[in-house]
């Protein structure tokens, strides 16, 4: 695939090709042949490091396998990112700043730190609708963002965006560009993409300009097929301008610590962010506004983000 | 048609309890004398609206003519008069009897007396009413007609021994009924040379004729192209059709004196014809009108908000159309800041106004909001100047009111005795002050005065809870008295919401506070913000519920470029906001409002 893609597009020097991998030791395995294809980040779905929880979260791998294919990885690739997954069923704030700090001095430049949701349609989901499968409460969820957030900044890895932490310059660029509205492709089975078109990007005048959103087939079989008989395996386009542009770009703009520029949330949108429901925000201490005038959710608006978009987006 | 002689005529009401098998009898009467034919007949023929078939009550006055011949081979004719069984409309029920001279007291023989059969036996009497007895439902296995005998002479004081036992339902000796109404009910009396005079007893918009109205002639005779003249308005109209009901119209050209029947003219709208109003003859007009004219008087008020703010055209047409009907029911445009544009609403009682909000949300298909209903108060300000107010919203500072009175009731409750306890104490809980307690075998009788305003808060649904459905109850308004009342308003994050003020005595206040405080704190949603909900007299704050602030609303992960599910989610936020009401910085669903506006505790 990578082959593929040199072939079609001229690659920057110093791209960011990340894999996710499972870290299982069939997978640990094949890691120096990724990294000689030109992998150069490595992103490994760990999610606990306590085998009682990794069963609970129903995950093939246990504990120990999970640290030795970060050892492994750590040796071959020049970046490491893992993800955990907290808010477990019974999990304390203190026990998961522990299991955190453990985790950190396994040397990664990048986490990914997800509080566990409930996904509808999920065997979770259906478990949590029995009353067995038990999660924190919004207090006890707050309470558990605040250990994450202090634990991951007190060992200099502070959250850029909601949910990830890196050292400063370790930030997940693919990642980033999604965040930051930008431009990209979606390949494989069940992809998004966001592109410009040509003729609003030779235009130059709409910064940024409207977004032909674009999915792919999600069943790898039919996308398979779809991209043999036609070429690719777009199945849905969509033109995304005005109030839907700017709310994409909000909607993942604030999730950033660098949060976003309202001249260009006008330029998308082509309206202003209703400067009472500003007002207010910034009076609840929602959002700050940072010299040169970017607008980002502050620390307390970072736990109730959804609810500080929609009263921006309104 | 001829009219028949005097003595020839009965006129008679039927006096029950819901479900004693008034509307039954009237369909048997109506089909053993032979005035429908079998094919004609359905259930119920009198109550012609979808809600008095299913609710089994009569809200407009009816009247059939029935054509009947006797045991002594004379043909009478029986104008049976359905009224409206329902306190709400004592007064038109007050009208309906004094156009009869007897009744037929319906007492289902298994269950006895209800607190509804003796108002109104009560007020039959007052109208010096002659009354036959009637025990229905005699054929069921529990049916004790000695035993109910026994109680109508106890508790009414009715003689008995000529009651008439019978079943509606199978049609067991209606012709008792028949024969009863003819010997033991007396003629109408009336001076057939006199110039006319008619009671107006009620009207009504038919869609081909117009507005009919039912009138009793008491002296004299009402023809065809006559003109006449109502003399509470002045208004003069010329006679167009003249008839009687049977039960669809017939025309007669003419009704004689101690008839009942029906006439048409150039009346406009319902709202022309005042019941209990005299009509006369204009060239030829009779000396003094009847005595016991009363104006409709609305005693209880709420304001009704369409649910969509694009259906207040329909609504204020559909509070027309209803109103071609009944003239009864009042209305005037309000705006409240919590529920956008309606109107404020008058009505003769609670069953009213639920009969009103059922048929604009039935036969005109919207989605209504009702405001917790408010009675009329009488204010007395410091300028001399009296005042009545409709809407608590309305209510003048308080330094500028001398006094503020408020109706009182006087309620009678029938009850099992085993719940007497319990319904004493909501009764006392209610600033009741009791006025009688007798006992019947083991049902207790109770008479209680109350304010109105603590009973159209869900007194009515504490009642029959408490009581497992068994007490029956009933008023009447007795006068108004002065009272400790204030204005309760309701604060979310300090502003207040209009829709929610209400006036109560100061020794409820409390309790109502702390109960709207409750329910607003679990209906008004999250913000970003902790939200004091607060009920206050004046500057004074009586109860206080917190909505606390969100505290955790983050999605945790966005999956790699998918931001569509994330823009939907959003949408779907930014469209439940546009369905909120603005309080100052607080958002608040419309449907947190019905709720907190549901009466129940």
């Amino acid at each position: 695939m990578l082959e593929a893609i040199a072939r079609h597009w001229t690659l920057d020097e110093a791209a960011e090709i990340t894999m996710e991998a499972n870290p299982s030791s069939v997978e640990a395995g094949r890691f120096r042949g990724y990294r000689a294809a030109g992998v150069n980040r490595l992103s490994l779905g760990v999610q606990a490091l306590n085998d009682p929880d990794l069963k609970a979260l129903g995950r093939l791998h246990d504990a120990a396998t999970a640290l030795s294919a970060i050892e492994t990885a750590r040796a071959i690739f020049p970046r490491l990112s893992f993800d955990l997954i907290y808010a477990r069923p019974g999990q304390t704030p203190a026990a998961w700043a522990a299991e955190l700090d453990r985790a950190i001095d396994l040397a990664a430049d990048h986490l990914s730190l997800y509080q566990l949701t409930i996904e509808d349609g999920t065997p979770f989901a259906a478990l949590h609708a029995a009353g067995k499968l038990l999660i924190p409460d919004p207090d006890a969820a707050a309470d558990l963002y605040a250990a994450t957030q202090d634990t991951a900044a007190a060992r200099g890895l502070p959250a850029y965006e909601i949910s990830n932490h890196a050292a400063p310059g370790a930030e997940s660029r693919h990642n980033l560009l999604y965040w930051r509205y930008g431009e990209y492709v979606g390949v494989g089975p069940g992809a998004h993409g966001r592109l410009v078109p040509d003729g609003a990007r030779q235009g130059g005048a709409r910064q940024g300009g409207g977004r032909l959103g674009t999915v792919t087939e999600r069943a790898p079989e039919a996308w398979l097929a779809a991209v043999e008989a036609e070429g690719h395996g777009v199945v849905f386009e969509e033109e995304i301008e005005g109030e839907a542009a700017g709310d994409e770009m909000l909607v993942m703009g604030l999730r950033l610590a660098e949060g976003i520029d309202p001249a260009r949330y006008t330029a998308l949108s082509g309206r202003t962010l209703d400067p009472r429901r500003l007002a207010d925000l910034k009076a609840h201490g929602m959002v700050e506004e940072l010299p040169g005038g970017r607008l980002r959710a502050s620390r307390d608006g970072w736990f109730v983000l959804d609810a500080v978009v929609a009263d921006l987006a309104a | 048609m001829t009219t028949e002689p005097i003595s020839n005529i009965r006129n008679f009401a039927i006096i029950a309890h819901i479900d004693h098998g008034k509307s039954t009898l009237a369909d048997r009467l109506i089909q053993s004398t032979g005035t429908l034919s079998e094919r004609e007949m359905t259930n119920q023929v009198l109550d012609s609206m979808d809600i008095e078939r299913e609710r089994g009550i009569t809200i407009k006055a009816q009247t059939v003519r029935l054509v009947y011949k006797a045991n002594d081979g004379e043909e009478y004719i029986l104008n049976l008069m359905d009224t409206p069984g329902h306190v709400d409309f004592a007064y038109e029920v007050s009208r309906s009897l004094a156009a009869c001279e007897g009744s037929l007291l319906v007492v289902d023989a298994s269950q006895g007396v209800e607190a509804q059969t003796l108002a109104n036996v009560y007020q039959a009497l007052d109208n010096n009413h002659e009354i036959v007895t009637i025990l229905n439902k005699v054929d069921l296995p529990a049916a004790e007609p000695e035993r109910i005998r026994q109680q109508i002479e106890d508790v009414i004081g009715l003689d008995t021994a000529h009651a008439v036992e019978i079943s509606a339902k199978t049609g067991l000796n209606i012709e008792g009924v028949l024969e009863a109404i003819v010997t033991q009910l007396p003629p109408p009396k009336g001076d057939r040379t006199a110039p006319l005079k008619a009671m107006l007893v009620d009207s009504w918009y038919d869609a081909y004729l117009g507005v009919m109205v039912l009138v009793r002639i008491i002296d004299g005779e009402l023809k065809k192209g006559q003109r006449i003249k109502m003399m509470r308005t002045g208004a003069v109209y010329e006679v167009e059709r003249v008839g009687v009901m049977s039960p669809k119209l017939l025309v007669t050209d003419r009704l004689g004196t101690g008839e009942v029947g029906v006439f048409t003219g150039s009346i406009k709208e319902v709202a022309d014809t005042a019941v209990g109003d005299t009509i006369t003859d204009d060239k030829r007009p009779t000396a003094e009108p009847l005595p016991g004219f009363r104006p409709a008087q609305p005693v209880v008020f709420c304001g009704l908000f369409p649910v969509d703010a694009a259906d207040f055209d329909d609504l204020r047409a559909a509070m027309g159309k209803l109103r071609l009907n009944d003239a009864s029911f009042s209305y005037e445009m309000e705006s409240s800041a919590a529920l956008g544009f309606g109107f404020r609403c008058g009505f003769l009682g609670l069953l009213h106004l639920e009969i009103i909000q059922e048929r604009l949300e039935r036969e005109f298909n919207l989605d209504l909001i009702a405001t917790a209903p408010s009675v009329v108060y009488k204010m007395l300000l410091n300028s001399g100047e009296e005042i009545e107010l409709h809407n608590p919203a309305d209510m003048p500072d308080v330094v500028r009111i001398d006094t503020i009175a408020e109706p009182w009731i006087r309620a009678q409750i029938m009850t099992p005795d085993d719940y007497l306890g319990p319904i004493l104490k909501l009764c006392q809980d209610r600033r009741g002050i009791q006025a009688d307690l007798n006992y019947v075998g083991s049902r207790a009788m109770v008479s209680y005065d109350l304010p109105l305003n603590e009973v159209v808060f869900d007194f009515y649904d504490r009642l029959k809870s408490i009581s497992k459905g068994y007490a029956s109850f009933d008023y009447h308004l007795t006068d108004y008295r002065e009272g400790d009342l204030v204005k309760m308003s309701i604060l979310v994050n300090a502003e207040p919401v209009d829709a929610l003020s209400m006036l109560v005595h100061r020794s409820q206040a409390e309790r109502r506070g702390r109960a709207m405080c409750e329910k607003l704190k679990d209906l008004i949603p999250q913000h970003l913000f902790q939200i004091p909900i607060q009920a206050a007299i004046g500057g004074k704050i009586i109860a206080r519920e917190t909505v606390r602030a969100l505290r955790k609303d983050v999605t945790a992960k966005c999956y790699g470029g998918d931001i569509t599910r994330k823009r939907k989610l959003l949408d779907k936020q930014k469209e439940g906001k546009k369905r909120m009401r603005q309080f100052g910085k607080v958002e608040i669903p419309q449907e947190a409002f019905i709720a907190a506006l549901k009466m129940e505790d």
